[in-house]
């Protein structure tokens, strides 16, 4: 175990995470969606499908597949004006979210099919594809596919040799040793399906990293979960009330 | 439902002076403007009706001036129907429609001479300030013309200017408490066209089955700025003179939801 003391630039404990908040179900045209914010990173995700894929010769006869889009929004990094559209950095995002998240979804009931999960960023502070990842499992779950558990990720690392969760845009560019490892988690079983780093690290830095990081997500997973116990429990009661209020209507119609 | 049973349903609807969500015929969605939404942005706001939510952020860099104008700072609109805000739209090169709203939206600040583009350069011939305005729809629901100039002009009043160095270099991390300075609030108001009916603020439902369109930018005063027309039918003169008239109206009552 190593020293747990550090003081962070903007006070927060070791295995303090910035602040957290989600919403499911925020795109009422897609088939499912969530908002997913982290200190300054706020993730949008919109789920639409299953659909029919094409180009054809992408169909798979023995399954649906998942297809993740990660944009960035031209005003959503640091400096200046980023180019809108794809580029090397945010197709290579796309795949490894695609991967993270595969895992968790069953779409063998929908072969040739595909779910696309569109995710875009209206601001950014590190942490960005963990953020994308939590809320794209939030809304695949609002878009009612059929997954074993949802997925949870976060930037893991260290500084100077000191485990930290949550890496900030100021941490990733910590003056001394620093290594940036993004993880996702499934919750249920503590598997990795995402597993990134940069920096400089020793082996058993990364492992302790990563199993510290897997115990402190659960704070991440349980907001994912509220998000979505939140949305449908209004809708739930959204119905017994039209139905009591159908009752009463009825019951004074017989009078 | 079938596509042509639904455009007699809504017709229909419309000679009663009635909409799917029983709003009348020249009546706009409730708009809420939400200011500063990106921390990354200089400038940005957020635009809810109804199921609409635009988002727009302001990106202001130090840049060289065209050579036809040495002494102005550059403006530039861009407008891109996400896929992830409706499932009409597809992903990858900005479709006709994204361009031709991102257009409109440009010519109407751009032409109301709202911002002093002499007020941007830095040092002429050398450096200036180009301001960027990127308009998203984060959920669609029609009348993005409309709905994004409002979202780019509470987006822009919401823009202060990064410190720029003596060296001409920028720090966009350290904004200065200066705004873009803007002498007007430009809004543009699109007339649609359904038979001889005439539609404000169309939902993307309604959208579909237009007849033609005409977008009317006005100044404060009323001044008209920049016009557009669009869809396949035409209008007679009359038609023009009191979508005009319209345009000045409603864009006062949208005006003042930037005030």
């Amino acid at each position: 175990m190593t020293k747990k003391e550090i003081t962070r630039h903007d006070g927060r404990k070791w295995n303090e995470t910035r602040t957290i908040s989600a919403q499911a179900g925020v795109i009422p045209q897609a088939d499912g969606s969530a908002v997913f914010t982290i200190g300054n990173s706020t993730a949008y995700a919109a789920v639409y499908g299953p659909q029919e894929l094409h180009p054809r010769f992408m169909q798979n006869p023995k399954t649906g597949i998942l297809r993740c889009h990660y944009n960035m929004l031209p005003f959503s990094g640091p400096g200046s004006r980023g180019r809108p559209g794809p580029n090397r950095r945010s197709q290579e995002i796309s795949m490894v979210t695609q991967n993270a998240l595969s895992p968790v979804v069953d779409l063998t009931d929908y072969p040739n099919s595909v779910v696309d999960v569109h995710i875009e960023f209206t601001q950014t502070d590190a942490g960005s594809r963990c953020a994308g990842i939590c809320a794209a499992a939030i809304a695949l779950a609002d878009a009612g596919i059929v997954m074993k558990d949802l997925v949870s990720a976060v930037a893991v690392g260290h500084l100077d040799g000191t485990v930290v969760i949550d890496l900030d845009g100021e941490e990733e560019h910590f003056d001394g040793e620093v290594a940036d490892i993004p993880i996702a988690i499934i919750p249920s079983t503590g598997e990795v399906t995402l597993l990134q780093m940069d920096g400089l690290t020793q082996p058993e830095l990364i492992i302790e990293a990563i199993k510290r990081g897997r115990e402190e997500i659960e704070v991440i997973t349980k907001v994912q979960r509220d998000a979505l116990l939140k949305k449908f429990s209004s809708e739930i009661t959204g119905v017994q009330e039209a139905k009591t209020a159908l009752k009463k209507i009825l019951s004074e119609e017989k009078k | 439902m079938s596509q042509e049973t639904l455009k007699t349903h809504l017709e229909e609807a419309f000679a009663k002076n009635i909409r799917t969500d029983g709003r009348k015929l020249l009546e706009f969605r409730n708009i809420t403007i939400d200011r500063g939404v990106s921390s990354t942005a200089h400038g940005s706001a957020r635009v809810r009706a109804g199921n609409a939510e635009i988002i727009a952020g302001v990106k202001i860099d130090v840049g060289t001036p065209y050579p036809d104008t040495p002494d102005e700072g550059a403006l530039m609109v861009n407008a891109e129907f996400l896929a992830m805000s409706h499932r009409k739209h597809e992903g990858g090169r900005p479709g006709i429609d994204s361009i031709e709203t991102a257009r409109v939206i440009d010519r109407t600040i751009r032409e109301s001479k709202s911002i002093d583009v002499k007020k941007l350069c830095l040092i002429p011939g050398e450096k200036i300030l180009m301001v960027s305005v990127d308009i998203v729809p984060i959920a669609y629901d029609g009348n993005m013309i409309d709905l994004g100039t409002i979202a780019a002009m509470a987006a822009l009043q919401d823009a202060r200017i990064p410190t720029v160095h003596e060296d001409g270099s920028v720090d966009y991390e350290n904004l200065t408490e200066n705004p873009v300075p803007l002498s007007h609030l430009p809004i543009a108001v699109t007339v649609f066209k359904y038979d001889d009916m005439l539609v404000v603020d169309p939902t993307e439902v309604e959208e579909r089955y237009y007849d033609a369109r005409l977008t009317v930018g006005t100044l404060d005063d009323g001044t008209p700025c920049a016009l557009q027309k669009g869809g396949s039918a035409s209008f007679t003169v009359e038609e023009i003179e009191e979508i005009i008239s319209l345009a000045q109206k409603k864009g006062d009552e949208l005006r003042g939801l930037l005030k």
